[in-house]
């Protein structure tokens, strides 16, 4: 068989499509576990597991499994709607839709909602907690001795600085920073790195590892006050698109590699449910967020 | 059943006088057509109607009548072979309609059914897809084995037979609404890859129709079902993930 054939051939095609979708599938119901400890966890837990998935080697890896999974399945499924469309130069006057599902005749329409949907979700978050220097870091409140309250820079477990404060803004000050060098003679002239990282340039000890609050980034999200609602509501939209790609997809995957036996009422019931359940369960969340005091 | 009827009805029916000239919907009525009636008859009627008033009659395949050629075609109101299940047109009875109704008539649609006049297309495209494998090498210099000799298991005779069932229509790419021929192929690979003479030739068989059906510009199978229920063979989606399994197990040669 010609080399080309891996992508040319139209059944390829449907296996790739069918590979990367199963694997999207499972990417689904870990993304999906991580996200219900916004209901179920406590905001350090959140921020600590959001840590370990931007640092740990073999999720970094799976994330790129994933990331080459989206655009192929796209890139795949915008050839394979093409050809489709090109199959059919003249439509039909009038048309009975009642031989197959709304889902399984729209998959493209869906999958296109979904990826726009996916982008902006990047945005908004992904795209924030790997690049956004302003985001917010995991902080808290303590006395300061004095009957009042000063905010600290909570660090991971043994990078503890209780001298890590904060300005009024939140932020780490240059003037904080320059306090600290004239306090140690010098000995301390830090600087921030990688915006989670304060390092001693005098001596490139970490001195400080906080991290990122994306715990609150996301709470901040869905209760915005001018565009919070419309956030919340928009995800539900594109979940419930999610919602109708995975009823046809999920089972169909299965047809197209071949699988089709004793087996398959199984898996139809259980494409189904997954079909239900994940999307309803990602789309409580922001509903939650969004509707807690 | 009720007894027969007359009933008068409206049609719209695609007019293209040959492949290269430009198409369209025309509106037609035809009163006093019988519910008892099948429904070429009903269009036999429609030209006599057309001749007698010195008008071009209408152009559409037909040759059996009896639901086993597969010569047949016809989009009746939006679905292959019209409304009902398990049926080629000519089974398809005109006490399916009501006095007063309006039937959309249109031709397969797909790139690779072209239309040659008004409701006929050549489907020669998949005489191509069978010439591409679709068949069995055989030595016929005289001594020729018994097909019988060979024991084959009941379910898989049953299952190829269902499969062989195909009579080559083309309703399954009418209906698709990728244009997708995988139906049709599917049931010509699994017919030959259930039985044990169709497995010695079964790796350049299915790469072979396979690339011979996206040669000639069907789509791809997006697995709606369309095709399954509008078959008029009842042929089964099972046989087109067999032909993927095939499809995944010669590629892999």
């Amino acid at each position: 068989m010609a080399k080309s054939a891996l992508l040319k051939s139209s059944i390829v095609k449907k296996y790739w499509m069918a590979l990367t979708g199963l694997f999207l599938c499972l990417f689904l119901a870990g993304h999906l576990a991580g996200n219900l400890q916004l209901i179920f966890g406590t905001s350090q837990q959140f921020n600590e597991y959001a840590l370990f998935m931007t640092t740990n080697p073999a999720v970094k890896l799976l994330s790129y499994v994933t990331y080459i999974s989206i655009i192929f399945h796209a890139i795949d499924g915008i050839m394979l709607t093409i050809q489709n469309k090109k199959a059919r130069p003249i439509g039909y006057a009038k048309t009975d839709g009642s031989s197959s599902s709304l889902a399984s005749r729209n998959m493209a329409v869906l999958g296109t909602v979904i990826l726009v949907f996916i982008a902006t979700h990047m945005v908004n978050f992904w795209a924030k907690m790997h690049f956004d220097k302003n985001m917010p870091l995991v902080q808290k409140e303590i006395d300061n001795g004095m009957g009042g309250k000063q905010i600290q820079l909570v660090g991971t477990k043994d990078s503890q600085m209780p001298f890590m404060q904060l300005d009024q803004t939140g932020k780490l000050s240059k003037e904080f920073f320059e306090m600290i060098k004239a306090q140690t003679q010098g000995q301390y002239d830090l600087e921030v790195q990688d915006m989670t990282k304060i390092v001693n340039k005098k001596t490139g000890e970490v001195v400080f590892i906080g991290y990122k609050d994306l715990h609150k980034l996301t709470v901040d999200f869905f209760k915005d006050a001018k565009y919070g609602l419309y956030f919340t509501i928009g995800y539900v939209l594109a979940m419930l698109a999610l919602a109708f790609h995975l009823w046809h997809g999920f089972q169909s995957a299965f047809q197209s590699l071949g699988v089709n036996n004793k087996f398959t009422p199984a898996i139809k019931f259980f494409g189904r449910a997954f079909a239900i359940i994940v999307p309803l369960l990602f789309a409580i969340i922001p509903v939650f967020l969004h509707l807690k005091k | 059943m009720s007894a027969a009827k007359n009933i008068n009805i409206n049609l719209k029916i695609w007019r293209q006088k040959n492949a290269s000239s430009k198409g369209s919907m025309e509106t037609y009525k035809l009163d006093n057509v019988s519910t008892a009636s099948s429904f070429l008859e009903m269009l036999d009627q429609l030209n006599e109607q057309l001749i007698n008033e010195k008008k071009e009659p209408v152009a559409f395949d037909h040759d059996c009548r009896e639901g086993i050629c597969g010569m047949c075609s016809l989009y009746i109101n939006g679905r292959a072979h019209g409304p009902d299940t398990g049926i080629t047109t000519c089974q398809l009875h005109m006490r399916m309609f009501n006095d007063g109704d309006t039937i959309y008539i249109e031709p397969w649609r797909s790139k690779a059914f072209p239309v040659i006049k008004d409701l006929v297309v050549d489907r020669s495209a998949f005489d191509r897809i069978q010439q591409a494998g679709g068949f069995v090498s055989v030595n016929t210099s005289g001594n020729t084995i018994d097909a019988n000799s060979i024991p084959v298991p009941k379910v898989d005779a049953d299952k190829a037979f269902e499969a062989a069932a195909c009579i080559g229509c083309g309703a399954c790419v009418a209906t698709c609404k990728n244009g997708s021929a995988m139906l049709f192929v599917g049931a010509k690979v699994s017919q030959y890859a259930l039985l044990p003479q169709g497995k010695v030739e079964a790796t350049q068989r299915v790469l072979n129709m396979v690339r011979q059906m996206d040669e000639e510009g069907f789509g791809n199978c997006t697995n709606t079902g369309a095709c399954e229920i509008e078959c008029p063979k009842g042929i089964s989606l099972e046989n087109i993930a067999r032909m993927n399994r095939e499809y995944l197990k010669a590629s892999l040669k």
